[in-house]
This record gives structure tokens, sequence and C-alpha cells, in this order.
């Protein structure tokens, strides 16, 4: 790709890699940002991502269609997040420790049940081909796009509005920001935690699906390398504000493809350290932008708290 | 009547602390158990074998203690803040950072001085850059009131992009194909086994670590300072007490403990740095710690547990043929239901205090 392209190869590589490096951050930081809404943080969405790949891998591999894996994804991601939905709600129960055990369970199972399935290849999702008026195959492989990143941009403008302007968005930000006022309200905490997370688990699980059956399209056991957890850390660079987790996603998804755009010009110096920067970034603008005389915009009140 | 009155507190409270836990573990034992017949496994075989690999003999013992000791180091990492009130989830960075500090150290030092000195002093640099880690953590929660719980979190995978960076290039052995690794540190500065064991040194460092950190935590003032602020920072700050150079003082201190897991798998495990460092142990530590509930002597026994179960991955996939998966699902069952267990405390009627009248009043008539 690089000999043929030259230095246009960089860029390109970049453009290409954002498109496909970020539809599992997308889904994962959405769910992630619904559930951090309502009060409590998942960190087992690692252990949901992997059991999505795995879920999807499989069923579109058995069943021969790929969006039924990826439905099979996002149920599987359910299970999970009915789990620690509930879990996480008992008393004395801290969510942190849920969500790394979530990670190690969930993680166990993927790679249990999906061993049988690390050699076989499955049907992928098919891909909208926005490049063809180029003559450049180069071109045309960078911008195959995910019908998945289509949905996921969809349900980033539709999560914004449900926050925004519908009763029950008002309700999930009231249950995050003031467990005992929404009590007051007549508003069960429980349930709408619950519901949270669960279909943040949801979308999750197809962050998943989009893993294995698009962008690298495999399923093996270091497939996610930590984009469940990276997640938690987007979405506090996005404020909790679902369209600035898409832009947040393209970042991420951007900087990953850094490294290996360099590469392919021959410049290996700094590989890892440009896989980094996404961390590195999320880091600054916290110490930026925290005080301690108030709490970031945009944070929900209750989040970390055992409220 | 008053001391009678504390006894049967005390009994049926310890009874309750100790039934809970094993209560859970028993229904973890059994939901995996299912777990096996689902898939065709006899459950009582792998139950057999989970034992056998991780304590039936010394030499299942002495697996177990070499997985054990860096989980109990590790662990400290999230205890000793939690005593502060704050939830440190960095351990897997410090881990690594401090194995980092260790080859550092050791390599430059190479032969020049003698290995005890060079041991100490790769010690000394492991709990020096795992240290500074958890430092910054604890300085920005204070200074700027970042959430410690994401920054940490942040940190483990800068920690680990700059592991891969210096292995990958600057620091990288070029006879390491495989598996790109530094140089190792000298044969003769490595960390031996205990006389008479195949157990390294590193379980020594664990033990005491937990040892001194909890006469720390419950034996000095310094270990009150920090239990009181962790009780209400406005009332610790009024009464005079350095918030801040408390916070950053334990995150040090957590983070050193970390580090010197990092040091201990660099030099009695591995012998050079490498991806090997970044193998879960940080991620273990932190259930180790909640389910410990952040005691620190509880944290060596929990570490064990986990240390066995971590043991006996390669028995069950030679005699039961089942995936080397099997063991994180199971580990993974049972810390989910150890935590659960936590919100029993007070439920069953049978731990608590009764209210009986004492004998020598008698009862209205």
């Amino acid at each position: 790709m690089a000999q043929a392209l030259g230095w246009w190869g960089v860029p390109l590589g970049i453009i290409a890699g954002t498109f496909r490096g970020s539809v599992p951050f997308l889904f994962v930081s959405l769910g992630e940002c619904l559930t951090e809404k309502s009060g409590k943080i998942n960190l087992g969405l690692e252990g949901t991502l992997l059991t999505g790949a795995m879920s999807s891998y499989a069923i579109s591999y058995l069943t021969g269609s790929p969006w039924l894996g990826v439905i099979g994804a996002g149920l599987a991601g359910m299970a999970l997040g009915a789990i620690h939905g509930w879990l996480s709600q008992q008393p004395r129960v801290n969510d942190v420790a849920v969500g790394i055990a979530m990670i190690i369970f969930g993680s166990g199972v993927a790679f249990f049940l999906g061993k049988p399935f690390i050699k076989p290849s499955a049907p992928q999702l098919p891909t909208i081909d926005l490049g063809n008026w180029s003559n450049l195959t180069q071109v045309q492989a960078a911008l195959k796009i995910s019908p998945l990143f289509i949905l996921g941009m969809a349900i980033a403008f539709l999560m914004q509005w449900f926050f925004k302007s519908t009763r029950w968005g008002l309700y999930v930000r009231a249950v995050g920001d003031n467990p005992d006022a929404a009590r007051a309200m007549g508003i069960s905490v429980f349930k709408v935690r619950m519901v949270s997370i669960i279909v943040g688990s949801f979308l999750a699980g197809i962050g998943g699906a989009a893993l294995s059956l698009y962008y690298p399209g495999v399923w093996t056991e270091r497939i996610s390398s930590g984009q469940g957890l990276i997640a938690v850390a987007l979405v506090i660079f996005a404020r909790w504000n679902p369209i600035q987790c898409l832009y947040a996603s393209l970042l991420f998804g951007g900087a990953r493809s850094l490294g290996p755009a360099l590469q392919s010009v021959g410049i290996d110096w700094g590989y890892y350290l440009f896989n980094a920067v996404p961390y590195v970034l999320t880091l600054a603008i916290m110490i930026i932008t925290c005080s301690p005389k108030r709490r970031l915009t945009g944070a929900p009140g209750a989040l970390g708290t055992d409220k | 009547m008053f001391l009678t009155a504390i006894d049967r507190y005390s009994w049926r409270k310890s009874l309750e602390a100790i039934c809970i836990p094993v209560g859970a573990v028993l229904v973890a034992l059994i939901i995996f158990g299912v777990f096996c017949a689902v898939v065709g496994a006899n459950p009582f075989g792998v139950y057999g074998s989970i034992y056998k690999a991780a304590f039936g003999g010394w030499s299942a013992w002495q697996r177990t203690f070499i997985q054990a000791s860096p989980l109990m180091l590790s662990a400290l990492c999230t205890v000793l803040p939690a005593r502060l009130g704050l939830v440190i989830i960095g351990n897997e960075g410090a881990l690594v950072m401090g194995g980092l500090g260790a080859i550092a150290v050791g390599l430059s030092l190479g032969e020049s001085l003698p290995p005890l000195l060079v041991q100490i002093g790769m010690a000394m640099g492991g709990m020096l850059f795992g240290g500074i880690w958890i430092a910054i953590a604890g300085a920005l929660r204070h200074y700027r009131a970042v959430n410690e719980t994401i920054s940490s979190l942040l940190l483990n995978y800068i920690a680990i992009a700059f592991l891969n960076h210096l292995v990958g290039g600057p620091m990288r052995d070029p006879s390491s194909l495989n598996k790109p690794s530094t140089f190792p540190i000298a044969e003769i500065n490595r960390l031996g086994d205990i006389p008479g064991t195949r157990i390294h040194y590193g379980l020594l460092y664990g033990l005491i670590a937990c040892i001194v950190a909890y006469i720390l935590i419950q034996r000095t003032t310094f270990g009150f300072a920090a239990r009181t602020a962790g009780g209400n920072v406005r009332a610790a700050q009024i009464a005079g007490l350095p918030v801040g150079k408390l916070t950053i003082i334990i995150c040090f201190l957590a983070g050193s403990c970390a580090g010197l897991a990092g040091m201990v798998e660099v030099a009695a495990v591995h012998g050079v740095a490498n991806e090997s460092l970044n193998v879960g142990y940080g991620y273990g530590g932190i259930l180790v710690a909640f389910v410990a509930r952040h005691n620190p002597l509880a944290s060596a026994l929990v570490a064990t547990l986990l240390g066995g179960i971590l043991a006996s991955g390669g028995i069950l996939q030679r005699s039961h043929d089942l995936p080397d998966a099997t063991v994180l699902v199971f580990q993974g069952l049972v810390f989910l239901m150890v935590l659960y267990s936590d919100s029993l405390y007070g439920r069953f009627a049978f731990f608590q205090e009764r209210e009986t009248l004492p004998s020598n009043l008698s009862p209205i008539e």
C-alpha cells in the first residue's frame, strides 16, 4: 500500500483506521455513557466486549448470518449486564470491584465457549463502499464503511435526544445526579439503573460484534486489547455527552491507527507510544478541567458514590 | 454484664465473618460444578483436580505460593489507599513500572557490586518507580480533584505502552526474537529460592509487606490518621491532619508494594522485563483487596487462595480436556459470589447480638 502511494499512505491509513477502529469504541462508549449517566460505572464492559465478539462470531459461523450474530452479541451483553446491574446495586457492594470480577468472568466465558471458533472463518458483515469513485484500490479499501458505524452514529444522536427531550431520559439523569431526589419523585432508582446498565451492555455487545465481524474480523483471545476499559476514559473525555462520544471514538480510533500508518512508510519509532496518546490526552484534559472546587461539567452527581 | 455482652457480640460477629465468605465460596463451587456438568465434565473430578493442583501436597503448595507472592504485593496497592477512602486500580501499571525500575537498576549495576546490594538496589528501584506512579494519582486527586480510579486506570495503559516501547526499541536485546525483551540481569543477581524449596524470596517480601501494612494501618498514629481521614476528610482537616501529605504518602507506599511485585517478577521469575509483566497480577490484586475487605492480613490469605486457583490452570486442560479459560470462569464466579456476600452481613438473625435480659433482673410479673 505504502509503496504505491508513498507518504499519502499515512493520512489514508489514518482515515481508514479511524473509520474501522472507531466502531467498537463508539458502541462501547455509548453503552458506558448510558450506564454512567444513571450513576453507576461498569468496568466489566471489557468482558462484555469479548463475549459479544465471541458470540457474534460463533453465531455467524453456525448460522451463516452475520446480522443474527450482531443480535446474539447484544443479547449476550444484556445477560452480563443483568448480572452487573443487579450485583452492583446490592448494599455495600462496590461497582468498581464487581466490574473487575465481571471482566474476569466475561472473558472466561468468552474464551471458554469461543475456543472451538478460533480456527474457522465466519461470514463477515457487508460493508458500504464509499470509495468507488476512485480508481485506487487503496482508497476503495480505506472507505469501506461498516453499516454498524452508521447505526452507531444514529444511536449517538438518538441518545442525545433521549437524554435531552424525553421523560425517560430525564429519569436516567435524575437517578444519576441525585438518587434521593429521584426517589422522592417516585422513580425506582433500582429499575432505572438496571435498565440503563442492561441496555448499555447490549450496545457494548454489539461493539464486540464489530470487532469480530468487521475489523479486524477474526476471533482471537486478544481481540479487544483493553478497549472496553478504555471506553471508561473515553466517556470522561466526551463529558458524558453521546455526540461527543462519537467524536471521541473517531479520535481514539484514529490515534490507534497512527502507529501502524507510520510503520507502513517505514517509521518504526514510537509505535507503542502512539498507542498511549488517547490516555495521555484524557489524563491531560482531566487535569486541566478538574478542580477541587467543583465537579466536572456533565458528570453525574452520584457517580462513584455509594448512593 | 457489659463484658458478657461484648463477648457474645464478638463470637457471633466472628462466626459471621467466617461463615459468609466460606458460604460464598461454596455456592460458587456449586455453580461452577453445574457449569462443568453442562459442558460434559465430571464436577467432582474437576474439584478434585483443582484441589490437588493447588493445595494437594508440597509441590502444589510451592506452585501456589509462587503465584500468590506478586498477588499479595499487588493487592496492597488497592488496600492501603482504600483506608483513605480512595479506590486505586493502577496496580498493573505500578507493577510494570516497578519491573522497569528494577531492570534499569539491575542492568546498570551489573556485577559491579555484591549480589545482595544489587538486589536491594533493584528492590529500591522497583519501589521508587511504582511508588511515584501511584503517588501521581494521589497528588492529582488531592490537588486537582481528578478521580483517582480513572487516573490510575489511565496510568496503567500509559505504563504498558511505555514498557512495550522500551522493550521494543531502546532497551531491546536483539537476541530476543519471538518476545521482545530487555537484556537479562546477571544470573548471580537473580533472586534465589528460599532454602529447601522452589519458592523464591518474593513470598517473604509479600508476607512481610502484608504484616507491615497491617501494623502501619492498625497500630500506629500514622495509620490512625489515615483511617480518620478516610472516615471523614472534612473532620480530619479541621482536626489539623495533613490530608494532602497523607494521601501522597499512602499512595506512594501502595504503589511501591506493586512496584516490588514487578521487581520480584523481573528478578526472580523472568530475569528480563517483557510483556510477561503484564499478565493480570495487577487486576488480580484489586480483586484480592476487595475480597479481603481491605484487610492486609486477609489479603495474604485470599492471595494464596487465588494463587492456588491460578496454579491449577494447566491440570484442567491436561486431565479433563477443559480449555485453560475454565480457571477464569471459576475465578470470576468465586469473586462475584464473595463480593455479593458482602451485602449479606447483618441479614441473618443467628449472627446478631441477642437482646437477653440479664439474669439478675427478674422479669416484671
